[in-house]
């Protein structure tokens, strides 16, 4: 089960693209760290979040400089937002979304989603039929569908000169700064994603998913030297 | 499995080398350069995204914030701008110049005759926070069209009274800004005279972009074809000294 070459060509570009945004987007959250909700806020007394500061190792560039890091910031919007524009044509093009995320009304069984969780919790990685098991899609999808498209969109959203024709998007989300607050999180939860999914990488045969991310070769993910796999040879096929 | 390690440190030595390299890269001139394109290139898709004189949104009376924050220079000591404040603005002149069959001259008094615009609009600094006013004055159009701009005219430079800490604040807008209905030369902010903090007695509202565009303390506008003798030529006071973009519509 190869990856597809626009999966592999969009997961580096994206990769660059994504860790570019995120610390210069700390670099501009320092500019003003506080977040609020709705059309307006400027001082800390309406913020419902202060943001601590980041430090200049955490951002780009590597000390403070609204004016460089919004630089950075705008140029890999494009690449970022394009990108993911190109992939999700592509995923349901050539049927990776389909048959690899798409969830099956027999996966949302209840016992099927706690056997899921019980070996992944045994660092049990290993799954015979189709390229990805639930949890699995839930991730995939939830980033696919929700995170990255929705950093995206509050993006335009707290952009001014896109507000005359966007003014609907900004509504949806509730106003400006509720949309630039949205924003935050949503890096925050692509974080989140971006350290489960190195850490599952790491232990489920890096070199093996590397080479299948790069070269496209077949991969079945191996388990860890401390995975304890379930007994019965059925769970796992 | 050394192979594996080693692999690895060229992976994380690579990838903090290529942020490390951000840094250099947007230091260096041909960096500078790149991003000015860029910045070209943003201003162009927006634009095209949009209709030429498509509106910002505008407010119902219960939105505006109970406050309007003044960032920037928000109480200037310099060239007899207090004698100004001192006196109510009494002496205060507008003028309009450069590139126009008829350089103009007003007091306030002559700006309040002209024909006026109200509006409620939201104000979003380059640091992330807004705020929402309502901000009454005669559009920019009408000076341009009492003036008469002459053909070769690309930017009109809002011209300021206020020192800021490397110099004399200035800024610029191009004609498709310029001549759009919601750029005024405000002189009442909610009501009332615009506070000193928010730029007593003229500013500039340039609602389709960020707050360093929107000029305060203004003295003039002047017509010009080209920015680059203008200042450090980048365009503004914060684009000179402080590397923004001239296009603040992002």
């Amino acid at each position: 089960m190869r990856h597809f070459v626009s999966t592999r060509i969009w997961h580096w570009i994206n990769l660059i693209a994504i860790v570019v945004l995120f610390m210069s987007g700390l670099n501009i959250s320092n500019a003003h760290p506080y977040l609020y909700w709705g059309d307006w806020g400027f001082s800390p007394t309406q913020a419902w979040l202060a943001v601590p500061r980041f430090p200049g190792w955490m951002t780009i560039p590597d000390y403070y400089s609204l004016a460089k890091a919004r630089d950075w910031h705008l140029l890999m919007a494009f690449p970022f937002a394009f990108g993911l524009l190109g992939m999700w044509i592509a995923m349901l093009w050539n049927g990776h979304f389909r048959r690899d995320i798409k969830t099956t009304r027999r996966e949302w069984r209840w016992s099927a989603i706690r056997a899921d969780i019980a070996k992944h919790l045994q660092f049990d990685f290993t799954h015979g039929e189709g390229k990805y098991n639930f949890l699995q899609k839930i991730a995939y999808g939830a980033v696919f569908g929700v995170l990255l498209p929705g950093m995206v969109l509050t993006g335009l959203a707290i952009s001014p000169g896109m507000e005359p024709s966007l003014w609907w998007l900004v509504d949806i989300f509730g106003g400006r700064q509720s949309a630039r607050s949205l924003h935050f999180l949503c890096a925050w939860g692509i974080f989140g994603f971006f350290v489960v999914h190195v850490v599952l990488v790491l232990l489920s045969g890096p070199v093996g998913q590397l080479r299948a991310m790069i070269l496209g070769g077949d991969h079945q993910p191996t388990n860890p030297p401390f995975a304890r796999p379930a007994k019965s040879e059925g769970e796992s096929a | 499995m050394s192979f594996t390690m080693k692999r690895r440190s060229v992976l994380l030595g690579s990838g903090a080398l290529m942020l490390g390299a951000c840094t250099k890269v947007g230091d260096s001139q041909a960096g500078k350069r790149f991003f000015e394109t860029v910045d070209d290139w943003q201003m162009g898709l927006q634009r095209a995204l949009r209709a030429r004189n498509a509106l910002a949104p505008e407010y119902a009376p219960e939105d505006i914030s109970p406050t309007f924050r003044g960032n920037g220079s928000t109480d200037p000591q310099n060239d007899g701008y207090p004698e100004h404040v001192a006196n109510g603005f009494a002496d205060w002149r507008f003028t309009v110049t450069g590139l126009v069959e008829r350089p103009l001259s007003f007091t306030l008094d002559q700006i309040m005759t002209l024909p006026q615009r109200t509006q409620i609009t939201r104000h979003d600094c380059v640091e992330g926070w807004s705020a929402i006013g309502q901000w009454t004055g005669p559009q920019l159009s009408t000076f341009l069209e009492l003036a008469r701009v002459r053909e070769g005219a690309n930017y009109v430079v809002f011209r300021c009274a206020d020192d800021y800490t490397r110099g004399r604040y200035y800024e610029s807008i191009d004609m498709d800004d310029a001549y759009h209905p919601q750029t005024i030369i405000a002189h009442r902010l909610n009501g009332e005279p615009l506070p000193v903090k928010n730029g007593a007695p003229l500013r500039a509202r340039v609602e389709r972009q960020l707050g360093y565009k929107h000029a305060k303390y203004l003295t003039g506008i002047e017509l010009v074809a080209s920015l680059d003798t203008i200042g450090l030529g980048k365009g503004g006071y914060w684009e000179d000294y402080g590397g923004y973009q001239w296009y603040a519509g992002m």
